[in-house]
């Protein structure tokens, strides 16, 4: 036999064997050029968590989770991560609806702004937070006198922080969801009496419902990891603004080992979080 | 059977009278249609012919260039869709996958600000109504394609429109399904006393369900009538493919017509029943077709030697295309065909009786 597939045994030779088993439909060997590389990239992504996990320390693992700064941390991420993606949603689904659904002048533009925190590296946008809504900053500095409130290095900050980088992922993946929903439904809707905000509320929403999920665990994701723009725009303290992230940072600084445990939290939170997502949502998609 | 009125309602009478022009590119849509209240009307045309165009500009979703459409003598040109007096079923019925069949009808209400109760009250009658009551929790993916048309339409119908569209609501049912769903679509219709303007292009779906055929082709009306007219006496080569009829144009001299189109030995002329003068059509069934393998003797006045351009099979007959003047096909049995020896390239006489012909003004 030529082909490497064995056949069942007692599966006498078959006769048309030349017809089922001819050269020509077998798929080509793999293509070396593309393995080794996928290969490589595999084990590059996956390797440091096997580090990570053959390096940390075990047996003090339990009373290490427990510590009050670890559980505060972690409380502090989950929590402004949460209303992060929650904000997002609020601003961001009409947002998305607005450069989907309709052809405002500037809308290319708008589109374009939107991608920009996307790109930008995030410390550069906890700087322009700070010009913004800082104490001195163009509109904190109207909150601060008018109404006596300041933002910066407050949890109110870190959720902002996370908003301004993780909400473009909501929007780009809710327009995307938008542009690929089947339009005549909206004009189903229309042809029975419903006015847009009907139409928008009963009808669309509920038709984007997985690419809103996909969106919002991809927002989530993403503020749970912010670092650079909160760590600009909301400070460092423990328990008000030290997430999970600067948690590790610090830890880093002076025990090594409290950074290990502090990341497996955060990996195994986020690993839970996508998987139970995952199976109601992202599929879906 | 409904009544059927006059083929032309008196203007006072007219429940739609809708002049739809949409200029679109190259597309130009130019259309005028009236009915009368509980009048069917059918729009049928081949694809892209503008049919689904003209019912989305009665519907308000495509604007209109030009023209106005007017209900029961109200001006609804310029109304937006939702507060326009229609209701639509659409191609593939566009139910809302995540809401029951019940819901799905009870959204028309709902949205014109009926209670939750009242509005659900009158999806169940409806749905009733339409012998779906066991399938009201069900999702619109559970039901067959007629369970899912009558769901459409009780869905179209819950808002009380004065305008009913229905958009090919045949076109999404397999072939198996459709005779028992036209029938019974055609039962739950003539329950409706508004306009009904149905869009297809199936010949068939246009005959059964309609009281009144506009046939539209490029844009444009191009023959109106009873479907029996239609069928009987079609004005454009399409209509004439549609209803199976051999249709030339040409100039009546008595009782002949001379056809247009030149040939070597001058243009071919018709013998027909009735005489006429000036332009004309004339029409007669591929089944009226007798063919020979020499000249015929006997009362046969209309005698053609013509060439065979192919054979099919057509039903139990066989359907054989004959190349003119005039080009016209002839069914015959396959038992005539095995006589004959016909194949494609062959000479044969053709040959039709004046009394099958049939003969009106172009």
């Amino acid at each position: 036999m030529t082909t490497g597939t064995p056949r069942p045994p007692g599966n006498a030779p078959v006769v048309r064997a030349p017809r089922t088993r001819a050269p020509r439909t077998r798929s080509g060997r793999i293509p070396w050029v593309l393995v080794v590389p996928a290969v490589v990239g595999v084990l590059f992504l996956v390797l440091p968590f096997a580090g990570m996990l053959v390096r940390a320390p075990w047996p003090t693992m339990g009373a290490r989770i427990t510590e009050p700064d670890v559980l505060r941390a972690l409380w502090l991420s989950l929590s402004t991560a949460t209303a992060a993606t929650v904000v997002s949603l609020v601003f961001g689904i009409p947002l998305a609806w607005m450069l989907a659904r309709t052809g405002f002048p500037g809308r290319r533009f708008v589109r374009a702004l939107v991608t920009v925190p996307l790109v930008i590296p995030p410390v550069v946008g906890g700087v322009a937070l700070l010009m913004v809504l800082g104490r001195n900053g163009l509109v904190g500095r109207y909150l601060d006198a008018w109404f006596g409130l300041t933002l910066p290095f407050t949890p109110a900050a870190v959720v902002i922080a996370q908003v301004f980088v993780a909400m473009p992922f909501l929007v780009i993946s809710v327009e995307g969801a938008l542009r690929g929903a089947d339009r005549r439904y909206e004009e189903a809707a229309a042809t029975l009496g419903a006015d847009r905000v009907t139409i928008f509320t009963r009808v669309t929403l509920p038709m984007v419902l997985p690419g809103i999920g996909a969106g919002a665990v991809l927002c989530w994701a993403r503020a749970l990891g912010e670092f650079g723009a909160t760590i600009t725009f909301a400070g460092n303290f423990p328990g008000t603004t030290q997430t999970m992230p600067l948690a590790v940072y610090m830890a880093m600084q002076r025990d090594p080992e409290a950074a290990v445990v502090l990341s497996l939290v955060l990996l195994l939170v986020s690993l839970v979080v996508l998987a139970t997502l995952r199976e109601r949502w992202v599929n879906a998609a | 059977m409904r009544p059927t009125g006059p083929a032309a309602p008196a203007p006072d009478t007219f429940a739609l009278d809708a002049g739809l022009r949409v200029r679109r590119g190259d597309f130009t849509l130019d259309v005028d249609l009236t009915a009368a209240p509980g009048e069917i009307l059918a729009l049928l045309g081949p694809n892209g012919a503008g049919k689904s165009s003209a019912l989305r500009a009665l519907a308000g979703l495509a604007p209109l260039t030009g023209g106005h459409v007017l209900l029961d003598g109200a001006d609804e040109t310029t109304t937006a869709v939702e507060h326009r007096p229609i209701g639509m079923v659409f191609q593939d019925y566009l139910l809302f996958e995540h809401m029951s069949a019940l819901d799905n009808v009870a959204f028309g209400p709902r949205c014109q600000g009926a209670s939750k109760a009242e509005a659900r009250a009158r999806a169940a009658e409806l749905l009733d109504h339409m012998g779906l009551t066991a399938h009201a929790r069900s999702r619109p993916r559970q039901l067959s394609g007629g369970q899912a048309q009558r769901v459409a339409l009780a869905r179209a119908l819950a808002v009380r429109p004065r305008l009913l569209l229905l958009d090919e609501p045949m076109a999404a049912l397999d072939a198996s399904t459709r005779i028992d769903v036209r029938a019974r679509l055609r039962h739950l219709l003539e329950d409706f006393d508004g306009v009904t303007v149905l869009v297809t292009h199936d010949p068939l779906d246009a005959m059964v369900l309609a009281d009144r055929i506009a046939v539209i082709e490029s844009g444009r009306v191009v023959q109106r009538g009873e479907p029996a007219e239609v069928a009987r006496r079609p004005r454009t080569s399409y209509v004439a493919r549609l209803v199976g009829l051999n249709l030339f144009q040409g100039r009546g001299e008595g009782e002949t017509v001379v056809l247009e189109g030149a040939a070597p030995d001058g243009p071919a002329r018709v013998a027909v029943r009735e005489p006429h003068r000036g332009p004309a059509l004339v029409a007669f069934p591929p089944r009226a077709v007798a063919l020979y393998p020499e000249h015929p003797r006997g009362s046969t006045r209309n005698v053609w030697r013509l060439t065979v351009d192919g054979i099919e099979r057509f039903g139990d007959q066989v359907r054989v295309h004959l190349d003119g003047p005039p080009s016209l096909a002839a069914d015959i049995t396959p038992a005539a065909l095995a006589e004959l020896g016909l194949s494609r390239g062959d000479t044969v006489w053709a040959g039709v009786k004046a009394s099958e012909v049939e003969c009106y003004p172009a």
